[in-house]
């Protein structure tokens, strides 16, 4: 395809590449210095190393009268200072990748950092969307290869262009006819590389994205292992396995493939130009145009000319394969944030903690609303309980509670301010709560259940560990308080989470309690057990308690009872069971 | 490594080939500066205008077959890598799925994760480079030694003198980096960890607004990692400034050395000056070589990780009775039966003490008790998970340590308390796999109730489910995995505590619908609410890994103190209004 011909998305595509590659460069000029302190560090190393040709001319001319007649003296003297700056370009080379290692972690680690904040940042929405081996991918295998583009690849364009232009005049210098035979195998070269290049690119993408799948897929069924062992569908699982690591395999392969070709192909046309300049310069020498000495000299310096153009084929296909790991990686930065706080928005500070819903109609999708205009008003300090059948989007208005989500419309308040416009932060830390879904993380239990309050004493911890009875279990681990808990806590029984998370809920100070199905892992003797801490937690905060157990529900100074996506009756227990309708039949299944 | 062999050798006679391929190749690249020699030393001064287009032509041809030669043995190089790659990832995965549960508790999932993923990718890597420049690299050296060699041997020595110096700091920097590159994977290990974690309780995190904590946190990681990656680096790139060295001081040696020969009249100054024109092939050729050896060092560490799961004891084996015939089933025993089952995780508190009952075929146990108290310990005993410290587990007579595997788990139907949804249709959820039929599936979401909600998503029993089946509700994931439980009437179903979800009325219509459908089913059920397992024919009340109390609810409601107490608590409520 010729310029001329491009399409619109041809050269948009092409300037997304540029972008790209100026924002990896990007990265780089945040450490100018070191990157200066790099150039210069290679120029002196390379002139130290060019050096050595001259002197061992010279050291040689010494030797040359021959037998008997050899000047030792200089011969030794320009050995010995051969030796110096071959050690001294070492030393230098040496500093050099200390220096370059040095930035290009640099690099990396905040690459990882901006990623990792990244996620701190994106919508909870994110993770239900994207598998987490995958978001690991990016942050391993991905940034890794942009990095070892980095290290390399720029100090190498670099030295290769010093190369190319010095052996580029010193040959139009020695015979300008001769150049000639470039102008033939260095387009040659050009329309090759950017051929394959554009062949290649989308293969080293789908490299990329094939091992990402494979670690998503990995990570969902190491997850499961243990019901796959009780389902023995082990054989099932490796067959799925085995059609994932072919696609990730083949993926490579083709990348492969293509790139196998460029190597040798660029050592041909440089070999070509090898044979051109041979035959040409010994025409050129039959019809007296050129010196012996001087076709010699040129191949010398022609062959230093084509060594980085070789390099320059391996440095492509890297950045190819940097380029779509960047990419993946760019667009993970860039995928849209949870919305930023209002430059206006308000920090809340020790609220009271009414809470109030509006009207409040939300859907996760576009096509399918999940709440259908939801009001309800939490006075401060009072208990609210939202009972209903499951799926009706109880979970749901917890959610938009803590802004997991935003409401398609509608309004919630908390001590009369939309939430919308008080920052996240200060939201957050109105609210505590234990939710269904129970997550410890790698790290000792005191350090678990400080996790809500930062410089809580050892005394609070045992505390509240205490008040939700399962200090008597912490006290009988060999290591107390100090057991550190691995790979999700995975010999805590169910119960156990639910109750170390709750002692986690009992040290920070909030006005505001959500209880998500928080005891129903727990056994209903450990429940009454730890209902005078349950109560002592929500004493003086507003609480929105979601349960089925309805006997926990039976206290609220207010029920409200949802059914798909809408409240469907409101009041106390004895309301409610009063009424005779939807709430009386669910509390009264319980004792068929 | 010696594992790694083991995956190259069914391609040793397709490597050979490219192998061979690949030395054809490379010796018509040689022979392209020899032509030139030829060319301008011989021919041209003789001004014989076909013999330089002649020995051009040569020369174009030589170019020729050197990029076909090169491309094939590339391409078959890759072909090579990315089959073994194949096969080692493929028993890599098979290894790690029969990994016992307390092996992987022991390797953790990120690290096995990261060993599935990064390190086969290493390994990958470096068998392709291997054959690209495992060929070429010697044959550059070799070849540039012995035409060396026969222009002056004794400046050759010189240089060859220099290699057992080359050989060992190479070998020295290898042997020290593969740990360094252990280490380095440990620590990407730890970084993957965060990263999961912090996914997973991502709306924990944001509640507690720690999200600045575990930035921090990550940030200890990310350094930890970072400083481990200089490490290596550092000591790795020493190879090549330490290579340049060596190989240049032996240079200027050869000059010295030259010198006194030239003077002595037993070398020529022509000598000496193509001597250091091959010099260079031998020192690009070294460059190669110990490129090949930091990336075997990274390889070796990759492949140490690999082995170290590949090699992996296989635990919990199926045993073979003493006379080597197959355990068979036991007319009129109990269809499940605990005969003083002991069991400790760590070996030092027993998580379960002594338990023992026998269940008959179509009955129910339920199983109630404390958080904590044994209950799903006791499930993984009966699924061999684990292996009890002593005692026996019987079904149908037979000690399930001689039962086979595949016997085994076709009699269970299982919904763990940690439920797995993947991202797939419901359907294919429920099958998980099995040789079951769309007709028992469906006839499987109706008992487990679960046929109603399906019917309103979108695409009914296809809908697809998000990862971990994140666009449903609680209560209708447990509705789907005890689909899944109860699909393709097993022998025995097992639901642990998967009903805690679900409001009491559609628990209710489950139990019935249980009880109705699945009568000559044995059902295992654990779970917290007493109406659950209220009408059990053997209910085990369990306390701190022991049975306190065994028997049906009218029994327990008057001889345990604990089981009525939790009745009350549950059921009580009401006769007081």
């Amino acid at each position: 395809m010729t310029d001329a011909k491009k399409t619109p998305a041809e050269t948009a595509a092409k300037r997304h590449k540029m972008k790209m590659f100026f924002r990896i460069f990007g990265y780089m000029f945040e450490h100018k210095v070191l990157v200066t302190v790099a150039v210069i560090i290679m120029l002196s190393s390379n002139a130290f190393a060019l050096a050595g040709p001259y002197l061992s001319g010279k050291a040689i001319k010494a030797i040359e009268p021959g037998i008997g007649k050899v000047d030792f003296g200089t011969v030794l003297f320009y050995c010995a200072l051969m030796a110096l700056f071959y050690a001294l370009s070492s030393a230098l080379s040496y500093l050099l990748s200390v220096t370059m290692i040095h930035l290009s972690r640099s690099i990396v680690a905040r690459m990882r950092q901006q990623v990792f904040d990244k996620l701190m940042r994106l919508p909870v929405g994110f993770f239900d969307k994207n598998q987490t081996g995958d978001i690991i991918s990016r942050m391993s295998y991905d940034i890794d290869t942009i990095n070892a583009s980095i290290s390399t690849d720029l100090l190498q364009i670099c030295s290769s262009i010093i190369t190319i232009v010095v052996s580029l005049v010193m040959m139009i210098l020695i015979s300008p006819l001769l150049v000639l035979v470039f102008v033939v195998t260095i387009p040659m070269s050009v329309l090759f590389t950017r051929y394959k290049s554009k062949k290649i690119q989308p293969l080293f993408r789908k490299r990329s994205a094939k091992l990402g799948e494979l670690n998503g897929y990995t990570e969902e069924i190491l997850s499961g292992h243990r019901t796959i062992k009780a389902y023995h569908r082990e054989e099932t699982m490796i067959d799925r396995f085995d059609g994932r690591n072919d696609e990730s395999i083949d993926a490579y392969y083709n990348a492969d493939y293509q790139g196998a070709m460029i190597g040798p192909t660029v050592n041909f046309i440089n070999n070509l130009s090898l044979s051109l300049i041979s035959m040409f310069g010994g025409v050129l020498y039959i019809g007296g145009m050129i010196h012996l000495d001087a076709i010699s000299t040129f191949i010398l310096y022609s062959r230093r000319f084509s060594g980085p153009i070789n390099e320059m084929a391996n440095i492509i296909s890297e950045l190819q394969s940097a380029a779509s790991a960047a990419e993946r990686v760019f667009r993970l930065l860039d995928t849209e944030e949870e919305p930023a706080d209002a430059p206006d928005a308000m920090v809340l500070v020790s609220p009271r903690g009414e809470v109030t819903a509006e009207n409040v109609r939300f859907s996760y999708t576009r096509d399918r609303e999940i709440l259908h205009g939801i009001s309800f008003e939490a006075k401060a300090g009072k208990t609210i309980a939202i009972v209903g059948p499951t799926g009706s989007g109880k979970t749901t208005v917890i959610n938009l509670l803590m802004r997991f989500y935003d409401q398609d419309s509608g309004k919630i308040c908390i001590d009369g301010f939309d939430t919308l416009g008080i920052t996240r932060e200060s939201l957050c830390r109105a609210y505590t709560m234990v939710l269904q879904d129970t997550w410890l993380f790698g790290g000792t239990i005191a350090e678990n259940i400080a996790y809500g309050k930062e410089g809580a004493t050892r005394e609070e911890i045992v505390n509240a560990a205490k008040a939700a009875m399962i200090d008597d279990y912490i006290e009988g681990l060999p290591d107390g308080y100090d057991t550190v808990l691995t790979e999700d806590g995975i010999n805590l029984s169910k119960g156990q989470k639910q109750l170390l998370t709750i002692a986690r809920a009992m040290l920070p100070d909030c006005s505001v309690l959500i209880l998500d199905e928080a005891t129903s892992n727990v056994d209903s003797r450990t429940e009454i057990r730890i209902q005078s801490a349950m109560a002592k937690l929500m004493e003086g905060k507003t609480s929105i308690v979601i349960a089925h157990r309805l006997s926990t529900v039976r206290d609220a100074d207010m029920i409200l009872v949802v059914r798909d996506g809408s409240i469907i009756e409101r009041g106390t227990h004895d309301e409610l069971l009063a009424v005779r309708g939807f709430y009386a039949s669910l509390y009264n299944s319980q004792f068929s | 490594m010696r594992t790694y062999f083991k995956y190259l050798k069914p391609f040793l006679p397709r490597m050979s080939v490219g192998l061979a391929i690949k030395f054809a190749g490379t010796i018509f690249d040689l022979l392209i500066p020899v032509m030139l020699k030829i060319i301008i030393d011989d021919v041209v001064p003789k001004g014989d205008e076909r013999m330089i287009y002649f020995y051009g032509g040569i020369m174009i041809v030589c170019s020729v077959l050197a990029v076909v030669g090169n491309i094939i043995a590339n391409r078959m190089a890759s072909r090579v890598a990315s089959e073994s790659t194949r096969l080692l990832r493929h028993d890599l995965f098979v290894k790690t799925l029969y990994l016992s549960c307390a092996q992987t508790d022991r390797f953790t999932i990120p690290s096995l994760e990261s060993r599935l993923t990064s390190d086969t990718y290493n390994v990958h890597q470096f068998t392709g480079m291997m054959q690209r420049m495992g060929v070429r690299a010697p044959i550059l050296l070799v070849g540039g030694l012995v035409i060396t060699m026969v222009l002056d041997p004794v400046l050759t020595l010189v240089l060859v003198a220099t290699l057992p110096f080359l050989g060992a700091s190479v070998f020295y920097i290898a042997k020290k980096t593969v740990p360094l590159y252990r280490k380095q994977q440990s620590a990407t290990d730890d970084m993957v960890r965060t990263v999961r974690e912090n996914i997973q309780g991502i709306r924990v995190i944001k509640a507690l607004s720690k999200t600045d904590y575990e930035r921090r946190r990550f940030d200890g990681v990310n350094r930890a990692l970072m400083k481990r990656e200089e490490t290596a680096g550092l000591v790795v790139s020493a190879t090549n400034p330490l290579m340049n060295f060596f190989l240049y001081v032996g240079l200027t040696v050869v000059i010295v050395i030259g010198a006194f020969r030239v003077n002595a009249g037993l070398s020529k100054v022509g000598t000496i000056i193509s001597f250091m024109s091959y010099f260079t092939y031998i020192l690009n050729a070294m460059l190669s070589v110990t490129r090949m050896f930091t990336t075997y060092s990274r390889c070796s560490a990759s492949m140490g990780r690999i082995e170290e799961v590949l090699s992996a004891e296989a635990e919990l084996p199926v045993l073979m009775s003493p006379d080597g015939e197959e355990t068979e089933a036991v007319e009129g025993a109990p269809h499940i039966r605990f005969d003083s089952v002991t069991f400790s995780y760590n070996g030092k508190k027993d998580n379960i003490k002594n338990v023992s009952f026998d269940l008959y075929r179509g009955q129910t146990l339920g199983i109630i008790g404390a958080t904590g108290s044994g209950k799903t310990t006791l499930i993984s005993l009966l699924l061999r998970f684990y292996d009890p410290d002593s005692g026996k587990i019987e079904i149908d007579g037979r000690d399930i340590r001689y039962v086979p595997r595949n016997e085994l788990y076709e009699k269970f139907g299982v919904a763990l308390q940690s439920d797995f949804l993947f991202a797939d249709t419901i359907r294919e959820n429920i099958r998980f796999g099995r040789d079951i039929s769309d007709g028992e599936i469906d006839t499987a979401t109706v008992y487990a109730q679960a046929s109603e909600f399906i019917s309103e998503k979108e695409g009914g029993a296809d809908f697809a489910l998000a990862i971990k089946g994140a666009n449903l509700s609680g209560g209708q994931k447990q509705r789907l995995l005890i689909s899944r439980a109860l699909a393709g009437t097993p022998e025995i179903v097992i639901l642990d505590d998967s009903s805690s979800a679900l409001d009491y009325k559609t628990d209710a219509n489950l139990r019935a619908a249980i009880a109705k459908g699945f009568g000559k089913t044995t059902k295992i059920i654990v779970a917290q609410r007493i109406s659950s397992i209220m009408s059990a024919d053997l209910i085990l009340v369990m306390d701190g890994g022991s049975v306190i109390a065994a028997g049906t609810d009218d029994e327990l409601r008057s001889s345990c103190d604990i089981y009525r107490e939790i009745a009350d608590s549950q059921m009580g409520g009401a006769i007081l209004d």
